[in-house]
């Protein structure tokens, strides 16, 4: 069997198209390139929508938390506290359980048992908490100086904030949460390990990197595949951020705005 | 436990849970905490190890030896953390037993790797095959902590590297200035200077680790994942004294619950200890404290 074939067979084979069964015998470079590379899909698809609909949330969690309302305060905090002060691993966990628990209640519930609801769930808050944090800390830092400028130009409220505050805020928040979407991508890799099955072996890369060292019993091959993809995604993030900042950043001079200064963190 | 456990069946409401919380299985998670504390205990004082020794090699004159460093600090960066776990955990093994393997039977002629086996002579084995359970166990918790230690003394070597860039170069100059040598201005001036530099950095690695060890599960060894997922399933009342349905969302509810804790208590400490470190310190936050002393 050609490697073509091999990629015709199992490219797909993460959401389903293709062959059903898995190799059995060969594990050959093309399978495990193959099969890790369509697990990616999933990754990816976490990734994205989680961060996409996370940003959302954060706004209004750092807005909650920096705001002079007692209950709206106190509930953005806890909510922050909640999510950054527990493993995701057992948020996981507890969220797969709850929904299990939930299921028999109404049918209603069915979906979110399965990886492709639930789990997205799961780190659609997590994200939410964890970039809630960074823009609160981004918001507190706005220059005084630009939001009294703002004032003597006659603006409040809505405007003033779509305008002034939540552009600088994002300027400011910008490199740490490049690193917050980076490890986002990385925490992807935990949802198949955490009680949500594979259905019909449909996993995400790490699920699959992790059957050919099983099946093989080396892991010398897989887990290098799946460090290659996952610089290959690290790289394309880092660029298209930098991409999104240097459009936030247009209206300095040249010189000034030079590139982004990525404080890269290690850890979340 | 408790001597009005003796029939369960007749028990209710408190009484009931008391007894059920303490059987000898419960025993097993509560135990298990102490395992979470123990690889914690272990884990970080041996992950700064690494990391000083990552940090140094990165800053060190001669490239082959920074090139290493730099590449063991970045290399963690692109990765998730957990695929290091599951590939250091067969390969360290693996290390091992074909270290051993190549000591006590050089005159060995077939292939480590036989198609999709590893096969290495028996006595090379890790445990023995007859080695008792314990042994097993201890070999499985010490294969995590070292994966552990490696995974999180590469981001302690970047915390430590980044710290050491941070202590004013002008100290440094005037040691030299001094008459110290290249070691000596290392461990007498940069060393005992860099740590209030690096501990913001630690301490977030600690928070990081605390909310890392849920992991241990998946390195096969038996801890509170385990046992949660263990003890909340149904039981029927044939296996079981005490049956009851399926609980383990309540057993995931209060390990959440302890995490929460812990990483609560962590925050004061280290609060704490900034603020101890900070005093007198040259830095804005010392400056700080001295204004709001006078």
């Amino acid at each position: 069997m050609s490697c073509w074939e091999t990629i015709a067979d199992y490219g797909l084979r993460s959401i389903g198209i293709g062959e059903r069964v898995l190799p059995r015998e060969g594990y050959t470079l093309c399978q495990q390139f193959t099969l890790i590379g369509s697990g990616m899909i999933w990754n990816i698809y976490f990734g994205v929508l989680a961060l996409c609909s996370g940003f959302f949330l954060a706004t209004a969690v750092a807005l909650g938390k920096a705001s002079t309302n007692p209950v709206l305060q106190k509930a953005s905090a806890w909510f922050i506290f909640l999510f950054r002060g527990s493993p995701l691993f057992i948020q996981f966990f507890f969220a797969y359980f709850l929904f299990l628990t939930l299921k028999p209640i109404s049918p209603f519930f069915n979906p979110f048992t399965s990886a492709w609801l639930g789990a997205l769930i799961v780190l659609f808050l997590n994200t939410a908490a964890y970039s809630g944090e960074i823009f609160y800390g981004a918001l507190q830092s706005v220059p005084k100086g630009d939001i009294e400028a703002a004032d003597a130009y006659g603006m409040s409220g809505w405007s003033r904030f779509r305008r002034i505050t939540w552009p600088t805020m994002l300027r400011l928040a910008w490199p740490a949460y490049t690193n917050e979407a980076i490890f986002l991508f990385h925490a992807t890799t935990l949802v198949y390990f955490s009680g949500f099955p594979a259905w019909q072996q449909r996993g995400d890369a790490l699920y699959y990197a992790n059957f050919f060292a099983d099946k093989t019993f080396n892991p010398f091959v897989p887990y290098p595949i799946l460090a290659f993809y996952f610089i290959i995604l690290t790289l394309l993030i880092i660029s298209l951020f930098g991409l999104i900042n240097r459009r936030l950043n247009r209206h300095l001079p040249q010189d000034v705005r030079g590139k982004m200064k990525l404080k890269l963190n290690v850890i979340r | 436990m408790f001597s009005f456990c003796v029939d369960p069946a007749s028990l209710d409401g408190l009484a009931w849970m008391a007894c059920y919380l303490t059987t000898g299985k419960h025993m097993a998670i509560y135990t298990s905490l102490f395992t979470v504390l123990l690889l914690l205990a272990i884990t970080a004082p041996s992950a700064l190890i690494f990391g000083f020794l990552g940090a140094s090699s990165a800053r060190s004159p001669f490239p082959p030896l920074s090139w290493i460093g730099k590449a063991y600090i970045a290399i963690v960066r692109g990765v998730p953390d957990i695929a290091f776990f599951l590939f250091f955990v067969i390969a360290l093994d693996q290390l091992f037993e074909w270290i051993r393997h190549e000591i006590k039977c050089p005159d060995w002629e077939a292939d480590i790797w036989q198609g999709n086996d590893f096969v290495v002579c028996d006595i090379a084995k890790l445990p023995l095959g007859n080695a008792p359970q314990w042994v097993h166990e201890t070999y499985g918790f010490f294969l995590a902590v070292l994966t552990f230690a490696i995974v999180f003394g590469a981001f302690a070597a970047n915390v430590l590297y980044g710290a050491m860039r941070a202590v004013p170069h002008n100290q440094l100059e005037t040691a030299e200035s001094y008459g110290m040598n290249r070691r000596q201005v290392f461990w007498r001036i940069l060393v005992p200077q860099m740590w209030v530099f690096a501990l913001p950095g630690l301490s977030n690695l600690w928070m990081v680790l605390i909310k890392a060890t849920p992991l241990l599960f998946l390195l096969g060894v038996e801890d509170i994942v385990y046992w949660a997922r263990e003890l909340g399933g149904s039981k029927t009342a044939r296996f079981t004294d005490y049956p009851h349905g399926d609980w383990r969302m309540w057993y995931f509810l209060a390990l959440l619950i302890f995490y929460l804790l812990f990483t609560r208590v962590s925050e004061i400490v280290l609060d704490k200890l900034m603020l101890k470190l900070t005093h007198g310190q040259a830095t804005l936050a010392g400056e700080a404290q001295r204004k709001a002393a006078a």
